[in-house]
């Protein structure tokens, strides 16, 4: 019993203490802020301003359902980059599939905006995951055949999509004699409407993907050969692998999750894009991603917690006076002290994920008990 | 030598009770050490005995729970590597912690810089030091040499030198023979002698149980956590020392019958091989292997031995040549198609390539038949089927665990070993290619290897034995090639080779050499 609860901590003690550390830090924001405006100093402030972020994120049935619905797409888009950390790739470009997805599933959501729900859910959905798989083969073809690293091209990839949303949006999809670029709502597309006022069927598949998720890793032997493919390509080049085909695989896949990510939000919250169309889904599920260190379970807990800032930013602007911004802050220094993990765990004298034997191997290996000699 | 003994002289290091627990281990078990000033002290144990822990704990990279270190009779609490280095004790790590690209003298001074006016180096005065100190051991280097272009044996010098740099009293050797040829280790001896008789102390970490009788003033063993004995090589023997260590009987050559070679499974002809690099470092080497036979191909590591095996077993592609296995080509086509037409593979480097340290041993035990039934069943992995496997194999093989489902980088050197070696043995090859099978193990699991590879040489595999121990190839080996800078330089009769004349062909690369048209091929 200790033993699974002290294995529980040591998964689940950087990203809680990381979560921690930024509530403190976005304090002294808060208050500081306040002194530069107002010039008085309320300590009072930060209280009040996190009471009005929970109860506007989870203080009612409204409020949970928004939490929900917000969170959905960070789910998704945390195990779209999840899933590449596994394989030992890092998808900085989740935000160009999702804004492929949100394409794909737009252009086929207004095609099919009078056709049975039955019908144009799924079809536009599967649009926008085909358009982010694509837009995540990409990458992963570059890499597998000339080695191109997938931060850089991943990263080129996001200009890219943003570009092609734009000339699509402008040209082909532009409704005729609306005032600025838009498409047509994507109707009979949208998701189905099944909690209170928003929340879609998404509350229900993007959680079940999380349980593929698992699934593939670690019950599938393609699961396998992902894992085994992030944790040494050396390896997994010696056991008969291909680490480049796997490349490949792991990347459109990946792409395909966060292009669903995109659809997701497009069918179930816009309907419609604009040219300025776009958020920082792709980005934040990189931070989902770290802060649930890529497990199936950590990656729902990260997506409900960020959906959750993001819902509660405006109650907490309204009541605290605190600007909506606040949680970008929260949210970027929670990912920057897991970053910084090595210095955590020596401050909190952490053994982190690591037990002690791991740290005794460690020692052999750098003092030459058993590493090689080349 | 000195007049007199340095057994009797008051101990310059000793350590009392020193007990290091990790969860679920007790890695030091009270253990007692003294070192004499000007005594050469062995320090004996299989892998995962805790010699690494002890030496950790003295170079105060661990703190004991409990004991007490004393140096020159007052007890000292080690803080760090810098604090056990101000104290002057030091360490030459096994693989050296050295900058190749600066020079000899900026690696000795690297984090001890002589300086004068507050900033600057003061070059010379460090530089005759250096050859002060090299002149007084038996050893000029040249200082400004960059470490990159020096030879195995004189980075270790380097190593050494390093250590009296910084004024040590007590050097820790570990296992600084690993890598040298035995005309090296002969020279490091000297060494070392040298040093003693300057009245440093050394503790010298081995297993090569001939080496520690050799050059030992005293030699403590250690198993399992605990001091098990204290000898003199005066009046102990290798299998005495071997059976302490062990806590067993153990035999240190394995009884081999004559070989029946049969058919030929393994032909390689012209074989050019390249490195990551791009240099082509295995100059079309000729080779076969007979069903039932050993072939050994001894050499110092990095003469293109890792190449070639990586060509034969598809991990890396040749330039040039042919591969062929039992009559069917096989060159370049990959590991897994290699694998599958009846190759198994032992890699040099177990970390790297071998297992997957972060992965349990139940996964490693199958991770070159992962894919195949009963361990896949479609698209899913069969979880009960790995399990099965992992205990029987953990059982068959003797690894040392109390899960299968415990870490690959929670088992010691050994017995990791044994994963790849039951992994791979398992598969019923048709070849078996070794590589280094038994580098860094200890003497039991040495023994446990090399039956285990003549019980397969009996049953009618062809083996490909490569290793830098020369022991080990003259001890399995029915046919022996040496390989000098990628090509082989010479064909011997594993019954009659003579230990001395390899042991040079691997050095030199020997006269025959030159004449190329016979000695290419080890046919």
């Amino acid at each position: 019993m200790s033993d699974r609860l002290s294995r529980a901590w040591s998964i689940s003690a950087l990203p809680l203490i990381s979560i921690v550390l930024s509530i403190v830090v976005g304090s002294f924001v808060i208050v500081a802020s306040e002194w530069l405006v107002a010039g008085e100093i309320r300590p009072g402030l930060a209280l009040d301003a996190y009471a009005a972020l929970v109860s506007g994120s989870v203080g009612s049935f409204r409020a949970i359902v928004n939490t929900l619905t917000n969170a959905m797409p960070l789910l998704l888009g945390g195990l779209a980059i999840g899933l590449a950390f596994k394989g030992g790739l890092f998808n900085i470009g989740a935000q160009g599939q999702f804004l492929m997805g949100a394409l794909g599933s737009v252009i086929v959501g207004a095609q099919l905006r009078e056709s049975p729900v039955i019908i144009a859910v799924p079809l536009a959905l599967a649009a926008g995951m085909l358009a982010g798989a694509a837009w995540g083969f990409i990458p992963g073809f570059l890499k597998a055949t000339s080695g191109a690293h997938e931060v850089v091209t991943t990263i080129m990839l996001n200009f890219v999509a943003l570009a092609v949303l734009a000339a699509a949006v402008n040209g082909p999809l532009n409704v005729e004699g609306s005032a600025s670029p838009i498409t047509l709502d994507v109707g009979n597309a949208s998701l189905p409407v099944i909690l209170g006022r928003n929340g879609t069927i998404a509350i229900i598949f993007a959680p079940l993907m999380a349980v593929l998720y698992g699934w593939l890793l670690f019950r599938t032997t393609r699961g396998f050969e992902i894992r085994i493919a992030g944790a040494s390509p050396d390896a997994a080049r010696y056991a008969g692998m291909s680490p480049r085909r796997l490349i490949i695989w792991t990347m459109s896949v990946s792409g395909m999750l966060a292009g669903m990510a995109g659809a997701t939000d497009l069918l179930g919250a816009t309907h419609q894009m604009t040219t300025t169309y776009g958020t920082t889904v792709g980005f934040d599920s990189i931070a989902v991603a770290l802060l649930g260190r890529t497990s199936p379970i950590g990656i729902v807990l990260a997506a409900l917690l960020f959906g959750a800032m993001n819902t509660g930013a405006g109650a907490m602007q309204i009541d605290a006076g605190v600007p909506a911004e606040l949680v970008g802050v929260l949210q970027a220094t929670i990912l920057l002290f897991l970053v910084a993990s090595p210095v955590i765990k020596r401050v909190f004298r952490l053994k982190g994920a690591r037990t002690g034997l791991d740290d005794t191997t460690t020692f052999t290996s750098t003092y030459g008990g058993e590493a090689t000699i080349r | 030598m000195a007049s007199e003994s340095p057994i009797v002289r008051a101990p310059s290091l000793e350590m009392r009770g020193i007990t290091k627990r990790y969860p679920g281990v007790v890695a030091n078990d009270a253990i007692d050490l003294d070192i004499r000033p000007g005594e050469i002290h062995a320090l004996l144990g299989e892998n995962g005995a805790g010699k690494t822990t002890l030496m950790n704990v003295l170079y105060g990279l661990a703190r004991p729970d409990d004991g007490q270190i004393l140096l020159d009779g007052t007890e000292v609490h080690l803080t760090g590597p810098s604090d056990a280095i101000a104290r002057g004790i030091n360490m030459v790590h096994q693989h050296f912690m050295l900058v190749p690209v600066l020079t000899v003298a900026e690696n000795i001074t690297l984090g001890q810089e002589t300086v004068t006016g507050g900033y600057f180096l003061d070059r010379a005065e460090a530089h005759r030091r250096i050859i002060d100190l090299g002149r007084r051991f038996g050893f000029e280097v040249d200082p400004e040499a960059k470490v990159g272009s020096l030879s195995v044996g004189w980075q270790q010098r380097v190593e050494i030198l390093k250590a009296l740099y910084r004024d040590a009293k007590i050097l820790v050797l570990d296992e600084p023979t690993a890598v040298l040829t035995p005309q090296e280790t002969q020279e490091i001896f000297e060494v070392l002698r040298r040093l003693a008789a300057a009245g440093h102390s050394i503790v010298f970490i081995s297993h090569k149980l001939y080496e520690v009788l050799e050059i030992a003033d005293r030699i403590t063993v250690i198993r399992r956590g605990k001091v098990v004995g204290q000898r003199v090589p005066s009046e102990t023997n290798e299998e005495d020392l071997a059976e302490l260590m062990v806590g067993r009987e153990v035999s240190l050559t394995v009884d081999r019958g004559a070989s029946h070679p049969a058919a030929e499974t393994l032909h390689v002809e012209g074989l050019v091989v390249r490195d990551d690099r791009g240099q082509e470092v295995v100059h079309g080497i000729d080779l076969e292997v007979r069903a039932g036979e050993i072939l050994g191909i001894a050499g110092v590591a990095g003469n293109g031995q890792d190449e070639l095996v990586e060509a034969i077993v598809g991990m890396r592609k040749p330039s040039a040549g042919t591969v062929t296995l039992d009559g069917q080509e096989i060159t370049g086509q990959g590991t897994r198609a290699v694998y599958e037409k009846g190759v198994a593979y032992v890699p040099a480097d177990r970390h790297r390539f071998g297992l997957v340290l972060s992965f349990s041993i139940a996964d490693n035990l199958i991770l070159t038949s992962y894919h195949d039934p009963p361990y896949s069943r479609g698209l899913l992995r069969n979880d009960a089927a790995i399990k099965q496997t992992a205990e029987e194999r953990i059982k068959a093989f003797d690894i040392r665990t109390n899960s299968a489902e415990a870490k690959a980088s929670t088992l010691s050197g050994g017995n990791q070993q044994k994963v790849v070696i039951a992994r791979e043995f398992a598969r019923d090859p048709r070849l078996l290619v070794l590589d280094q099978p038994t580098r860094g193990l200890d003497v039991g699991s040495i023994e446990f290897i090399h039956r285990q590879t003549i019980a397969k040489r009996d049953a009618g595999t062809a083996v490909l034995l490569v290793s830098a121990e020369l022991d080990e190839i003259l001890e399995l080996s029915d046919r022996i090639a040496v390989i000098y800078r990628g090509r082989l330089v010479g064909l011997r009769d594993g019954r009659t080779a003579d230990k001395n004349e390899i042991g040079i062909l691997m050095a030199t690369g020997g006269r025959e050499h030159e004449s190329n048209s016979e000695n290419g091929t080890a046919a």
